[in-house]
């Protein structure tokens, strides 16, 4: 790779141990991908946060990079395994937040913000359109690609903390041109709407294109789409067929920039929706648990179920899991109020994909794909999609 | 014989060769405490890659997998060195944070298990004696 006088400086060890160790692990990501030269990121977002993920291994290697390392640019962090302020009445034991403390820590000290949610495009970690970016968690990666029109790959939790320590990332992949091209037309033949829709029509082209083994659908018949609808859609998408990037026809900023893919072209009717809904419904499920907030509910989720739920009594656990700032502005405007007064809680800076919540409940209703795929291989719940309006009726049922 | 590839991660380290045509997940694939292959139906399952040059085509599975490699040296449970015929994003960041010498774009098929070899990092050479 070509690189710049302060990146080999960077690399030799003139700016400490950990930017060295960055560079390092930049530098051979760059030649292995073939990149001919490191480009400058603006943001990075940081995921393997949870200490169920990280472990006494991830947390050691923190810890060591903490010595020296601080970061160069605006660098916030995915959601831990708990509520920082309300652990204890969401049922996380001592010894863990212990932990998650320290590791929560550990990035803290680096300088990164430590936002704890997989949501920093609402939060202030927000790009805007063409700038590059080093982001874990798939969902955002997905968002900030797809619906701002950003450049970031898929990165990990060790490459996107080496950008942040350096401030760049090798160019490559979705940082070019050549390889942001629609390579699957996708035709929505049938009208989609809601949070739990837009996750199922991610599950139908996220399954199509990894059977396909090709990553980016261009996608046309989609009347409109709420930022909500395309948080709930990227993550699904990103899941099920690990894509990083979509085009749709008039509501993404590039869906003009390249050619329309005419080889391989996928239909999908109302027939298709209801069968892969169908799928994310399992048999005999016994609904003990209620969560809306995959990825992270935005204020306009909140201000709805705020509404849906006043006066009324939720009979099972239900989460909310939100960013603590979208939380703080829930309990300006007296949504957090009513909600809780509803009995329902709030699970800020976690959520239920990377909280410890494995055999504690038996069947987990939501209004997202993503964390039905999540509740069933890492919870071993029984799930259940649907609505918000559906999943409040449950929890009130 | 000397075998030319790619250098992945600096060093050199010797040891017994233990290969496999299956790929490898750290994360679940893996138990970092006694270093022995735990994924049930794979190759190697039951037996222990500590101390030894693990020789297997790409890595797969969860990005945690660099830290259980990061714990496994520090647990003195890591293989000495890694040989790919592809390498994969989680196992290059792995080697470089536990600082195991690794090379890739090898013909793996001509090493054997039990065969003595060298790892050379830096230069990117895999030598079997």
């Amino acid at each position: 790779m070509n690189l710049t006088p302060e990146e080999q400086e960077m690399l030799d060890g003139k700016y400490g141990k950990a930017t060295q160790k960055s560079m390092e692990i930049l530098t051979t990501l760059g030649d292995i991908f073939d990149a001919e030269d490191m480009v400058e990121v603006t943001g990075v977002q940081i995921a393997g946060v949870s200490y169920a993920n990280l472990g006494e291994a991830g947390l050691e290697w923190l810890t060591e990079m903490a010595e020296d390392g601080n970061v160069r640019v605006l660098t916030t962090l995915n959601p831990a395994g708990m509520d920082r302020e309300n652990w204890q009445a969401l049922g996380i034991d001592k010894e863990f937040a212990k932990n998650q403390n320290r590791a929560i820590e550990a990035f803290a000290k680096m300088g990164i913000i430590t936002t704890c949610s997989c949501t920093p495009y609402l939060i202030g970690n927000a790009p805007h359109f063409g700038q590059h970016l080093a982001w874990a968690e798939s969902s955002a990666v997905c968002y900030s690609n797809s619906v701002i029109g950003a450049r970031t790959n898929r990165e990990g939790g060790p490459s996107a903390l080496a950008s942040a320590l350096t401030g760049k990332t090798p160019r490559y992949g979705y940082h070019l041109d050549k390889n942001r091209h629609g390579q699957v037309l996708v035709k929505v033949n049938a009208p989609v709407k809601g949070t739990d829709e837009f996750g199922v029509l991610g599950k139908i082209i996220g399954d199509k294109l990894f059977e396909l083994g090709k990553n980016i659908p261009y996608i046309t018949g989609i009347a409109s789409a709420s930022v909500e609808e395309l948080k709930s859609f990227s993550a699904s998408v990103a899941t099920y067929g690990g894509t990083a990037l979509f085009h749709m026809e008039a509501i993404t900023p590039e869906y003009k920039m390249y050619p329309k893919p005419n080889e391989i072209i996928f239909e999908i009717n109302q027939n298709n929706l209801d069968i892969t809904r169908n799928e994310l419904i399992d048999e005999n499920i016994e609904i003990d648990f209620v969560s809306i907030g995959c990825p992270h509910a935005s204020i306009h989720e909140i201000a709805k179920i705020a509404k849906l739920l006043e006066g009324k009594k939720v009979k099972k656990e239900f989460w909310i899991t939100t960013a603590r700032p979208t939380k703080k502005i829930a309990d300006e405007a007296g949504y957090s109020k009513v909600i809780e007064d509803a009995g329902a809680k709030f699970a800020a800076d976690t959520c239920c994909v990377v909280a410890p919540i494995k055999g504690r409940f038996k069947g987990i209703m939501v209004d997202s794909a993503k964390a039905c795929y999540y509740g069933r291989a890492k919870n071993k719940f029984k799930v259940k999609i649907g609505t918000i309006e559906e999943c409040i009726q449950e929890a009130i049922k | 014989m000397k075998l030319e590839g790619r250098k992945i991660y600096k060093g050199t380290a010797e040891g017994e060769a233990i290969v496999t045509k299956d790929g490898i997940s750290f994360y679940g694939g893996v138990d970092p405490d006694t270093g022995k292959v735990v994924e049930v139906g794979h190759e190697l399952e039951g037996q222990s890659i500590t101390g030894k040059v693990l020789v297997f085509p790409t890595g797969k599975g969860s990005t945690v997998g660099s830290y259980t490699m990061y714990r496994m040296k520090k647990s003195n449970t890591a293989p000495v060195a890694i040989v790919n015929k592809q390498i994969d994003t989680i196992v290059a960041v792995g080697c470089i944070i536990s600082e195991i010498p690794c090379v890739d774009k090898i013909d793996i098929e001509i090493i054997k298990t039990g065969q003595n070899i060298v790892v050379n990092g830096s230069e990117g050479i895999v030598e079997v004696k």
